[in-house]
């Protein structure tokens, strides 16, 4: 039991003394993850937004497709992204693997499939006959589908938390392509897993409380969200 | 009504979807500034036509004129649409304030701010929700929010309002505050309208021609009067609240009467039918009356029946009468009359209806 309370008191101690490791590897994690988050948030949208507003062939097919790329293992992501930028692998000439650059892919990965289900959803979930109602306002295609995502832009804001939350909190990937390298690509979780290898609950325990308070944010925005109703 | 004012015309529209017809209209022609009640029964194609008249819903077969030019030809389907607005029996509002809304139309066509705001206070003032403007749509009572959404399909001042069931889902008193306000609108602005609607009092309250439809046609149009009173079919006629129908036989013809053979009764009937004929005749409930005793002196109704009251049902303003008189027969009284004649099931009654009262459909001449 000391040993817990021992690690809380110290991680108390380290962050409000503002320790400058903690610190920087949290502002780390924030800017990869964030990054990443930003590119899935280009590609996930506007998949989303089509795969929502269109019929074709094979369209439940890539619905389902996007729905198991939620559930993306990101060893799996990690293991793929590390072939890739291998050296002597496909993209290997680019020489990116263990740096930031390659974590902020393979997280971008990761996050896309979340962000692309979730805005499909928030899309979908609009109600049908809104799309005639701006149609028969006078509407061109583009003008109808700017006001679709107006409309949807709080589930599409949980389609952000959501693809933020996945990637901060994930840790297979970004210990692979990354390498868990102090001050260079040494992230929340990564640091979390190799102190707590080392002993060091204390600043396990201190990661750990700063990544809880990240999830916590997050789903508090979150249930606001889902809380709100439209219009009739 | 002649083509020459005729703003919209349909010819030989059809709807197909999923391999069945659900639309088959060969003619349909709405006149400038005339407002057209589409009525009919759940499923019998009045929101389908009405999608598939403002191009929401792309016709399988069949043109569309707007103004003697055809539309998707001559017409670009979204130049079109600009020149009209619909209103669904969801108010479909956005997600911002109401003012927000009732501009979207305006700022879709990129009108300027102050011409948008001079428009959108002119609109909401017109349906009293002027005080609303900074609300949040999510606020709205039903009835604030169909009124948003009506002034939102105004201020576009369109040339032909589409209303699809507008008012199905609001309370009575709600429901018969926008009728009015609906009603002042369309006749301020002259604006032409097509409503769909299963309530036939709306219809009759608002339109100047009522078309009603049934499995994907348009089986009777004309005024107002003309299908609540002469329905060209037993469907109509229920729809449009004829409680009796019977059937009978044309026994002869005479000065501008037909006597009609109904289970044994001789029903007289302003018309002309040749004997020997089957008919159906049908009698509006509010045009029998009771009374307790024969009449001792001679009236205009030519059909007088003694009869026992079957069934009584209230229906709210006035009260349901089922006699039987040799043939079943519906009277409305109002709650006074009933008092006052003391009415009750089992009682014995004379009902009376006048000859010109009874509509006939006579099958032969269809």
């Amino acid at each position: 039991m000391d040993i817990i309370l021992d690690g809380i008191r110290k991680a108390f101690h380290l962050l409000f003394t503002f320790d400058a490791e903690v610190l920087g590897i949290t502002w780390f994690s924030l800017k990869v993850s964030g990054t990443a988050t930003f590119i899935s948030l280009f590609f996930g949208m506007s998949v989303g937004t089509v795969v929502a507003l269109t019929q074709f062939p094979g369209r439940k097919f890539v619905v389902s497709l996007i729905n198991t790329g939620m559930a993306l293992p990101p060893v799996v992501v990690g293991l793929f992204v590390t072939i890739f930028l291998w050296r002597n692998g496909p993209l290997g000439f680019m020489e990116i693997l263990y740096t930031p650059a390659a974590m902020i892919i393979a997280q971008a990965i990761i996050a896309t499939p979340i962000v692309t289900g979730i805005s499909l959803a928030a899309m979908q979930q609009l109600p049908k006959k809104l799309r005639l109602q701006i149609l028969a306002l006078g509407a061109t295609r583009l003008q109808m589908v700017r006001i679709l995502v107006r409309e949807a832009r709080l589930p599409l804001l949980a389609a952000v938390m959501a693809g933020f939350g996945g990637v901060i909190s994930e840790v297979g990937a970004s210990i692979m392509v990354g390498g868990n390298i102090k001050g260079y690509t040494r992230v929340l979780t990564t640091a979390t897993v190799m102190e707590t290898s080392r002993g060091n609950f204390d600043i396990a325990i201190a990661l750990g409380i700063i990544l809880l308070i990240f999830a916590y944010m997050i789903n508090l925005v979150l249930t606001q969200i889902q809380q709100r109703e439209r219009p009739r | 009504m002649t083509t020459a004012n005729a703003i919209l015309e349909a010819r030989n529209l059809k709807v197909i979807r999923g391999g069945s017809l659900l639309v088959h209209v060969p003619s349909l022609i709405i006149g400038e500034g005339e407002t057209l009640s589409l009525i009919g029964p759940n499923g019998a194609g009045k929101t389908t036509l009405l999608q598939a008249l403002c191009h929401l819903m792309r016709p399988s077969a069949g043109d569309i004129l707007f103004r003697g030019e055809k539309v998707g030809d001559s017409y670009a389907i979204l130049e079109y649409r600009r020149k009209l607005a619909m209103v669904f029996q969801e108010p479909l509002l956005f997600d911002t304030t109401v003012f927000e809304n009732v501009a979207s139309g305006l700022k879709i066509r990129g009108l300027g701010t102050d011409l948008i705001r001079q428009i959108v206070t002119e609109q909401l003032n017109r349906f009293g929700i002027g005080h609303l403007g900074g609300r949040s749509a999510r606020t709205l009572s039903g009835g604030e929010a169909q009124r948003t959404s009506l002034a939102r399909a105004f201020a576009i001042k369109p040339e032909i309002l589409f209303l699809d069931e507008p008012f199905a889902s609001l309370d009575p008193p709600t429901r018969e505050a926008i009728i009015v306000d609906l009603g002042k609108a369309i006749a301020e602005t002259g604006t032409t309208t097509a409503i769909a609607t299963h309530d036939r009092n709306e219809a009759l309250r608002l339109s100047d021609r009522i078309a009603m439809m049934d499995g994907g046609k348009i089986v009777q149009i004309g005024s107002p009067s003309d299908v609540m009173n002469r329905p060209v079919d037993k469907l109509v006629a229920a729809f449009v609240g004829i409680e009796t129908i019977l059937q009978g036989r044309v026994r002869k013809k005479q000065g501008g009467s037909i006597f009609v053979d109904v289970n044994g009764n001789e029903i007289e009937v302003a018309g002309d039918v040749e004997a020997g004929t089957n008919v159906t005749l049908c009698i509006r409930p509010e045009n029998v009356t009771l009374s307790l005793s024969p009449p001792v002196m001679a009236t205009s109704a030519r059909n007088v029946f003694p009869g026992r009251i079957s069934r009584i049902t209230f229906l709210g303003l006035v009260v349901k009468i089922e006699i039987a008189c040799g043939f079943p027969l519906v009277a409305y009284v109002t709650g006074n009359a009933m008092e006052d004649l003391s009415l009750r099931e089992g009682k014995e009654v004379t009902a009376q209806f006048k000859a010109t009262a009874v509509h006939v459909i006579n099958k032969m001449s269809m």
